[in-house]
This record gives C-alpha cells, sequence and structure tokens, in this order.
C-alpha cells in the first residue's frame, strides 16, 4: 500500500489530505478524469438503458434471425471477424445452429422485465410497510424488522434457489422469488425516514389539524421518501438482473429454448475451450446493461439525493 | 458488556427459528412433502406411513415443532440419494465452502483496504476516479460470468491454472477471485466512504498540527477508526460470499456446501437442500454473532446504546 516514495509522496498526501477535507479536486488531470467519470456516467448509464429498452421493445425488427431458429449444419460458427464466421452471423452461432446475436437481442427483453417486474412489485410493498413500521412503531414495528433481519440472516439466492427447486422454474415463478427478496431494502429505507420525521412539527401540524394516519403516511410521510427510494430501485432493478440471470444461469430460471442471458452462459459453458463466443457475448450484456443501470443510480442519486453517501 | 452478549445471542437465537420456519414453510409451498422428502418411486402406503412417523396428519405447529426438536438434536432426515443422514453429508463440505469463502474474504480486504485509503487520501484524483470506475465494474459483473472468463484466459488458453476441482493453491485462485470480486469492490468504495468521513475530523487536525508524519497519521489516526465500521461489513460480506459460493462452487466444480446444495435441488434432493440451507444460515448467523461481539468489544459505545 501507500508508497514506499518517501519525499514526494509525503509532500502529495499533506496536499490531499487538506483537499480532501475540502473536497476540491486538486490536480488538472483529477479534475478532467473526475469530469469525465462523474458527469459523463450519468448520460453513459442513461443511453445504455435508453438503448436497452429500445433493443427489447424493437427485438422482431432487429434481430437479424430467428432467436429459435436451429440448424446442425451451422453450429458453433465463430463470430463473422474470424477465420470460418459468417457475415450473417455476426456474433457466430450456438451447438444448435442459432444466431448469438439474434438471441442476445431477446434476451434484453428476458432481463428488463424480470427486473423492472419484481422492482415494481417489492417496492411498493417495502415501502408501505416500512412507513407503516416507522409512524407506529411498537408491535408493527418489531414484527416487520424482524422478518427483515431474517431475511438478511442468509444468502439470498440460496431460499432463491430452494423455492425455484419447489415451485418449478419459471419466469412468474422467478419474478415472485425476487419480488419476495427485495422489498427488505425499501422497508428498512422508509422505516429509517418515518422513524425519523414522526416528530417533526409538520407532522405534528398535521396531526393536530385532524390529519388522520392514512393522510399523514401518504401526503406527508411518503414525498419524503420519493427521492432515496428512486435512487434505490434504480440500484434495485440492476441487482435482480443479476439475480435473474444467476438463476437462469443454475438453471433454475427462465427455461430454454426461451433466450436469456444467463441460459445462454449455462448453455454455453459446457462448449467453453472450444467456442469462447457462447459465454463471452451474453455475459458482456449482462455487465453492460447492470454497469449502465449503475451508472444511472449514480447519477440520480447525485441529482435528487445529494445526501445518500456514495457506499 | 454482559447484557450486550445475552442481547446479541437472544437476537442469533430468534434468527435462526425464523430461518427454520421459512425453511419448513418452503418444503411445503408445494402441497405435499412426501412428494418431496420421500423418493419418486415411494408407493402410497410408504407416503402414508411418512407421514404418520413425521407427524404430517398433525397440525401445522405440531409439525412445527417436531420439526424443530429433531433439528435440535440433529437430524434434519436423509438423503434420498445418498441414502444418509443429511447433516453429515452437509458437515463434511463445510472445509471446503469455508477455504473458499475465507480465501476470498483474504483477497478482498488486501485489494480493498489499502486501495480504499488511497482513493480517499487522494479524493479526487485521477487514481481515485479510475478506482471508484474499477469498483463499479466490479459491482455490476455476474460473478458466472467472471469465472468462465478467468476460465478462459487463464486455463484455457495460457493453461496455466486447473479449471476445476479441490486441491492445492492453484486450485484455490481462480475461484477466489472470482468469488472475491463483488466484496472488493464494495469494501474499497466503503473503506473509502469511512476514511472521507474520518479524515473531516478534529482528531486528525489535531494529529497534523502536531507535526505527526503522515503515514502514521493515515494509519495509526485515521485507518484505525475507519477499519471498526468495516469490520461489521465483513461480517455481512462473509454472507454474501457465501452465498456467491453457490454459483462459484458449480463453476469450479469445488466440492462445497452450495454445489452439494444446486446439485441437490436437480435431484429432487429435498432434505439434503433443507439440511444445506439451515447450516448455511447458521454458520451466517453465527459469524454475524462474532462480528457484533467483537464490535462491542472494539467500539465500546456500541454496548451501552
Amino acid at each position: 500500500m501507500a508508497g514506499s516514495t518517501r519525499g514526494s509522496g509525503t509532500r502529495s498526501v499533506v496536499g490531499s489530505l487538506a483537499d480532501a477535507v475540502r473536497s476540491t479536486p486538486r490536480s488538472a488531470r483529477g479534475r478532467l478524469v473526475s469530469a469525465l467519470v462523474r458527469k459523463r456516467a450519468g448520460a453513459i448509464g442513461l443511453a445504455i438503458v435508453l438503448l436497452n429498452i429500445a433493443v427489447a421493445l424493437g427485438a422482431p425488427v432487429l434481430a437479424p434471425h430467428d432467436p429459435l431458429d436451429q440448424d446442425v449444419a451451422r453450429r458453433l460458427l465463430p463470430p463473422a471477424w474470424l477465420a470460418g464466421g459468417s457475415p450473417e452471423y455476426l456474433l457466430g452461432t450456438d451447438q444448435l445452429g442459432r444466431d448469438i446475436l439474434s438471441r442476445i437481442i431477446y434476451g434484453s427483453r428476458i432481463s428488463l422485465l424480470i427486473g423492472l417486474l419484481s422492482v415494481v412489485l417489492s417496492l411498493p410493498i417495502g415501502v408501505c410497510l416500512g412507513l407503516l413500521a416507522g409512524y407506529f412503531t411498537g408491535r408493527i414495528d418489531d414484527i416487520t424488522m424482524r422478518i427483515a433481519d431474517v431475511q438478511l440472516a442468509f444468502p439470498f439466492i440460496l431460499l432463491a434457489i430452494t423455492i425455484a427447486g419447489v415451485l418449478g422454474p419459471s419466469p412468474r415463478n422467478v419474478i415472485l422469488i425476487l419480488a419476495v427478496g427485495g422489498w427488505v431494502v425499501y422497508a428498512r429505507l422508509a422505516r429509517g425516514q418515518a422513524l425519523s420525521l414522526r416528530e417533526k412539527e409538520f407532522i405534528e401540524a398535521a396531526r393536530s389539524l385532524g390529519g388522520g394516519s392514512f393522510r399523514i403516511l401518504f401526503r406527508h410521510l411518503l414525498p419524503n421518501v420519493v427521492s432515496p427510494i428512486i435512487v434505490v430501485g434504480t440500484f434495485g432493478v440492476a441487482q435482480m438482473i443479476l439475480l435473474e440471470s444467476s438463476l437462469s444461469f443454475l438453471g433454475l430460471g427462465v427455461q430454454p429454448p426461451t433466450p436469456s442471458w444467463g441460459g445462454m452462459l449455462n448453455d454455453g459453458k459446457a462448449y467453453i475451450t472450444v467456442a469462447w463466443w457462447l459465454t463471452t457475448f451474453p455475459g458482456a450484456a449482462i455487465m453492460l446493461t447492470v454497469l449502465g443501470i449503475n451508472f444511472m443510480g449514480d447519477w440520480l442519486r447525485d441529482l435528487l439525493d445529494p445526501r445518500l453517501q456514495s457506499v | 458488556m454482559r447484557r450486550y452478549i445475552l442481547r446479541r445471542l437472544a437476537q442469533a437465537v430468534l434468527v435462526v427459528v425464523g430461518v427454520s420456519l421459512v425453511v419448513f414453510f418452503v418444503i411445503r409451498l408445494s402441497g405435499d412433502p412426501t412428494f418431496l422428502l420421500l423418493s419418486p418411486d415411494a408407493t402410497e402406503a410408504d407416503r402414508v406411513r411418512f407421514a404418520h412417523e413425521q407427524g404430517f396428519d398433525r397440525p401445522i405447529y405440531v409439525q412445527y415443532a417436531l420439526f424443530l426438536e429433531r433439528a435440535l438434536h440433529g437430524d434434519l432426515g436423509r438423503s434420498l440419494r445418498y441414502r444418509q443422514p443429511a447433516l453429515p453429508l452437509v458437515v463434511e463440505r463445510l472445509p471446503a465452502t469455508m477455504e473458499l469463502a475465507l480465501a476470498a474474504l483474504l483477497v478482498s480486504l488486501l485489494v480493498a483496504i489499502p486501495a480504499g485509503v488511497i482513493s480517499a487520501v487522494r479524493r479526487d484524483t485521477a487514481y481515485d476516479n479510475l478506482t471508484m470506475l474499477g469498483a463499479l465494474f466490479g459491482q455490476s459483473m455476474p460473478v458466472f460470468w467472471l469465472g468462465i472468463m478467468l476460465i478462459l484466459v487463464f486455463s484455457v488458453r495460457l493453461e496455466l491454472l486447473p479449471t476445476s476441482g479441490r486441491g492445492g493453491l492453484d486450485h484455490l485462485i481462480l475461484p477466489a477471485l472470482t468469488l472475491g470480486l463483488y466484496s472488493t469492490a464494495r469494501v474499497t468504495r466503503l473503506v473509502r466512504a469511512g476514511m472521507l468521513d474520518v479524515i473531516g475530523q478534529d482528531y486528525i487536525r489535531t494529529a497534523q498540527a502536531k507535526g505527526l508524519p503522515d503515514r502514521r497519521v493515515i494509519v495509526k489516526h485515521a485507518l484505525r477508526n475507519t477499519l471498526i465500521p468495516v469490520i461489521t461489513i465483513v461480517g455481512l460480506e462473509l454472507g454474501t460470499l457465501l452465498g456467491g459460493a453457490v454459483i462459484t462452487e458449480t463453476i469450479f466444480a469445488w466440492p462445497g456446501i452450495g454445489r452439494l446444495a444446486v446439485t441437490a435441488i436437480f435431484q429432487r434432493d429435498y432434505p439434503l437442500v433443507q439440511a444445506a440451507v439451515l447450516v448455511t444460515a447458521l454458520i451466517f448467523v453465527l459469524s454475524n454473532l462474532f462480528v457484533d461481539l467483537l464490535y462491542g468489544w472494539l467500539d465500546p459505545r456500541i454496548r451501552y446504546t
């Protein structure tokens, strides 16, 4: 760690310790990279996400081939730019001769759909439970938070594969499982906000003006959690896409022949020594998507809720 | 301190009971548990007898009490495939999983603490920005893809390291890197944030004003105080690692609990799945308990809140 140079290293550390306190970028190079990374990241993230949505919606138009069309005569064709590749099949074909690019394009539908739906289902439940727990405290708070503790005291993927194993793998079950796993984060966040706000003057005022609990919860507390929840929900979508692809990779998520990125990796891993493109491209698609959403989340956080620490 | 320990112990017990409830009900999600817990070729008479033995014909809370009582005596049912008690089968795999998880934890701490500290100290420099960008990449990378890419490069192309199995140190390198990356990224960000918090404190300025060398201020004054919250994260990280081990073990054919659980699910060997899940949860709860106690010992303020 902290280099072996003594003279110059020590100087610069003095400067940067002071800088860190003032929190202004120090060198010109530092400022440049900072601007590039921080400001551009949001735009890049947004672009990736929009591109993803466009690809998912326009899949039938954009995909050069039917993602399910098999032909063993053209199995394991390498990408077009390699020897033996065909310009017809830009990213090559899989073990059944299906076009990888088309499968990746169709696979984006599953990823986005499951990522979004599982958050759309779990977020409102989590927020409501969290607000109720934080506002009323007492018994309801104890029960909700103990359930949350149990769920966090547990590698979620293990629970997910168990439920998927018992219920049988299907997109609907994956969404349900992920929704069950996702609510805790939102509940904790909403509860924290509600707890810190319930004694504030404006809530007191609303109560003394005769505002009912329902009104206070949804008209006065809810607006205060919207910003952080949007930020956390954005990261949640990325998390859910990763979890879905993990489940599909293990063979417990979306089932073949439906193209899903995790499933493609699962199929491709048996051919790793002969056909690297089966696993490389779908994995890159997952990473790019998740990275894009995370970039967007970082940017939204700076925009909406600067108080949230970059953790 | 004693009250603190007792309270933490009670919470841990509560969590374990909660986990056992979850596992108990998940197995019953499918309806008749005899279909999950007995082999598919069991006859109707077998089912009825088994249901009676296990108390499946009794009220659900009695069933749960029976399940809990057996579990406390170390009886988690018999594996359908191995035709042996499930618990020893899981415990047998424990060293492999712990080896992998601890190696990954070691990798991530060795990288993340220096990286995070330097990032905070050189805030907003090119180094800091690149580190944070790298961390975001690390957190966006699917574990299974990373594992496959590492195999592709280091085993298939360069033929440097084995693709699978457990053996010497060379077998451990790729799985540990695969499993450790996500934690490395997260811990780096946490150490950086923690250091930034601490660097702004008055006592750091005092230490600097005293004329102490910067290295000493950073390591002795700033880092030490940053590490206390980091320890809690390490406890949570161990859980993430145990969970991630499910996938890493599958990719590298690592003979640990995670791989056992996944194969058991595909073989519909639910007693074994149940045992694997319970044991993993127990390890997780115990490690969190240990970390909490350590935390209370390191930072006396915690005990009294």
